[in-house]
C-alpha cells in the first residue's frame, strides 16, 4: 500500500468549491448529505475549510473571478488532495463555455482525478463517483 | 465613531452553497453595516442568449438558476409568445402551471431546510430535504430529470403528462401534504424557532416599497403582490387559489408565508390535474414556424418573486436582445435594513430569510480594463449604454 492509498483509505473529508454554476450541482451535493443518500455512512463529511479536506469538489464553469481563487484554494489544500469535477460545467464548461467570462474548464486550471458528468448529476452518480475515488488509489 | 470589526463571510463558506462574500461591519456583537460582493457566479447569460436559437435559449435560461429552473423558461416563453401572438392550448397551460407549482413546493421545502440549517437546527434541514425527495422523484417521472426540466418551448410544452400518470402525481401530493402538516406543526409550535425568528430581520411595509422587494419577502410584510394574480398567465386564471400574506415582516412571517403557500400550490396542482383529465391527450403544442420582428415582455412569479424577461426579435432565428431581471436582485438590497442592528448570530438567518439566489442576481456592474486597471464604465454608464443599444434596435423596426 502506497502512501497515497494509505491517506485515502478511510473517511474522506470533502470541501465544496462552487464556481460560476447554476446552483443545481451545489444543491445535489448538499442532497447527498440528507437522509435518503446519507454520504456520512461512508465516513465522508463536508468540512468548512480546505485545510481539513482530502477531496476538493469543484462544480460549475470557472469564470475569471473564480480562477485565482480556485488556484489559491488548491495551493492551500494539504497534499495529496483529490479533485472531483462535478457536472457538465465542471467537466467541460457546458453551456457556458462560450460565455465572455469563462476562464477554462476545471482541468485546465488544476489536475482533476474524477469527472462526474450530468446536468446536474444525480446524487447517486456523485456518490458513485466519490466512492470510485477510494478504489482508484 | 467607535471601532468597527470587519467579519467576512464567504465567498466559499460552508454555510452557503453559492459563492458570495458578505462583509459584516460589527461593533461588538451588533452588525452596524453590511456589504456584499458578488461576481463569482457571472456567466454572461444575456449575451450568450443572443448567440443561440430560440429553442436553445430555453436550455440556457433554465440554467440561470437551478432551483427556480422553470420560472426563467416560463417568463421567456411568455415574452416570445407575446411577440408571436400565439395562444397555447389549455392542456399546455395546465402542464406549465403544474411544473411551476411543483417547483414552488420543492423550492420552499429547500428554503425551510436551509433556514433550519442557518439557525443551527439541523433536524429541520434533514427532514425538509427528506420530504423534498418525493417531489424530485415526481419531476423525474414527468420530465426525465430531477432539476432542469426542459419542458418549455415556444407554443407549448415538450412532453405531455399522460392521464395514466395522474394517480401517481396525486399520491405524491397527498404524501407531501401530510409531511407539510408535520413541518408546519413542528415549526409553528417550536418555542426555540419562535425565539430565534420572531422580531428578527424585520422589514416594514415602507422598507419593502423603498427597496421594491417582491415575492414572499414582500408578502410577509403585508404588501399584497403576486404576478400570478396581478398579471395572470398560463392556467392561473382557470383555478381558484388565494395569495398568502402576513403582517409582521420578520423571519417567522416569511417562513409562515412560504409554508402556507405550499398548501396553495398543492391545491392549484390538484385543480390542474382535474382540468387535464378534461382536455385531449397529446394536445400540448402549437406549431410556431417564424418569430416576427418586435418585442415582448414576460412576467412570472418564481418561488422568490417576480421574474421579468424582455426579448427583442429582429425576425432572425435568435433573440437580438434579451434582458432578465430576477427577484433576488431587489430582495438582496433589503439586507441593508434587515441585518443592520441585529446581532451577528441573527444576521445569518436575516440574510437567508429572503431566500437569496446569487446565480440569478449576477450582472455586469463595472467594466475595468484588464491591462491598466482603469474603470472604463461604471454601473450607470453600462445601463445607459445598454439602453441606447436596445433603443436603436426598437427604432430600427
Amino acid at each position: 500500500m502506497g502512501f497515497k492509498s494509505y491517506c485515502f483509505k478511510k473517511s474522506l473529508w470533502l470541501f465544496h468549491f462552487g464556481g460560476a454554476s447554476c446552483n443545481n450541482c451545489d444543491i445535489e451535493i448538499l442532497d447527498c448529505l440528507t437522509p435518503r443518500y446519507d454520504l456520512e455512512r461512508f465516513g465522508m463529511l463536508l468540512v468548512g475549510s480546505i485545510r481539513h479536506a482530502d477531496v476538493l469538489l469543484v462544480n460549475g464553469s470557472i469564470n475569471k473571478k473564480d480562477k485565482p481563487r480556485l488556484l489559491e484554494i488548491y495551493e492551500q489544500a494539504p497534499k495529496p488532495v483529490l479533485v472531483v469535477a462535478i457536472g457538465a460545467c465542471g467537466c467541460t464548461g457546458g453551456i457556458f463555455a462560450e460565455g465572455n467570462t469563462f476562464a477554462g474548464p476545471v482541468d485546465k486550471i488544476i489536475p482533476v482525478d474524477v469527472y462526474i458528468p450530468g446536468c446536474p448529476p444525480k446524487p447517486e452518480a456523485i456518490l458513485a463517483g466519490i466512492v470510485k475515488l477510494l478504489g482508484k488509489n | 465613531m467607535s471601532k468597527q470589526t470587519l467579519i467576512p463571510v464567504g465567498p466559499y463558506h460552508p454555510l452557503q452553497e453559492e459563492p458570495e462574500l458578505f462583509k459584516l461591519y460589527c461593533d461588538g456583537e451588533i452588525v452596524k453595516d453590511v456589504k456584499w460582493e458578488t461576481g463569482y457566479n457571472h456567466r454572461g447569460i444575456e449575451k450568450l442568449a443572443e448567440k443561440k436559437s430560440y429553442d436553445e435559449v430555453f436550455f440556457l435560461v433554465e440554467r440561470i438558476c437551478g432551483i427556480c429552473s422553470t420560472s426563467h423558461p416560463f417568463a421567456f416563453a411568455n415574452s416570445v409568445e407575446e411577440i408571436v401572438g400565439v395562444e397555447i392550448t389549455n392542456r399546455a397551460k395546465y402542464i406549465r402551471t403544474i411544473i411551476g407549482e411543483l417547483e414552488r413546493i420543492h423550492s420552499h421545502l429547500l428554503w425551510v431546510g436551509l433556514a433550519g440549517h442557518f439557525l443551527g437546527y439541523n433536524t429541520v434541514f434533514m427532514w425538509a430535504w427528506k420530504y423534498r425527495e418525493p417531489v424530485l422523484d415526481l419531476f423525474e417521472m414527468i420530465t426525465g430529470n430531477r432539476n432542469s426540466y426542459a419542458m418549455f418551448k415556444v407554443g407549448g410544452v415538450r412532453r405531455d403528462i399522460e392521464n395514466q400518470k395522474i394517480p401517481a402525481i396525486e399520491g405524491v401530493l397527498s404524501l407531501v401534504k401530510k409531511k407539510t402538516d408535520l413541518l408546519v406543526g413542528a415549526i409553528m409550535d417550536d418555542p426555540v424557532i419562535h425565539a430565534r425568528t420572531k422580531g428578527v430581520g424585520v422589514l416594514t411595509r415602507q422598507d419593502i416599497l423603498d427597496f421594491a422587494a417582491v415575492g414572499p419577502t414582500a408578502r410577509a410584510s403585508g404588501v399584497d403582490i403576486d404576478v400570478r394574480r396581478d398579471d395572470p398567465y398560463a392556467a392561473y386564471p382557470l383555478v381558484n387559489w388565494k395569495v398568502i400574506t402576513a403582517e409582521a415582516g420578520d423571519v417567522f412571517a416569511k417562513a409562515e408565508v412560504r409554508l402556507l403557500e405550499m398548501y396553495e400550490s398543492i391545491s392549484i396542482i390538484e385543480q390542474c390535474l382535474s382540468g387535464l383529465k378534461k382536455e385531449k391527450e397529446g394536445d400540448v403544442d402549437v406549431k410556431v414556424k417564424h418569430i416576427p420582428e418586435g418585442y415582448g415582455t414576460g412576467r412570472t412569479e418564481a418561488p422568490r418573486g417576480e421574474v421579468f424577461h424582455f426579448v427583442v426579435s429582429d425576425g432572425s432565428n435568435s433573440p437580438a436582445r434579451h434582458k432578465i431581471r430576477a427577484p433576488s436582485y431587489t430582495n438582496i438590497a433589503t439586507f441593508k435594513k434587515s441585518c443592520v442592528g441585529q446581532s451577528i448570530s441573527d444576521a445569518t438567518i436575516s440574510l437567508a430569510a429572503v431566500d437569496p439566489c446569487y446565480c440569478c442576481t449576477e450582472r455586469l456592474a463595472v467594466a475595468i480594463d484588464r491591462q491598466s486597471g482603469h474603470r472604463i464604465m461604471n454601473a450607470k454608464e453600462i445601463i445607459s449604454h445598454s439602453a441606447s443599444i436596445t433603443d436603436k434596435l426598437l427604432q430600427h423596426e
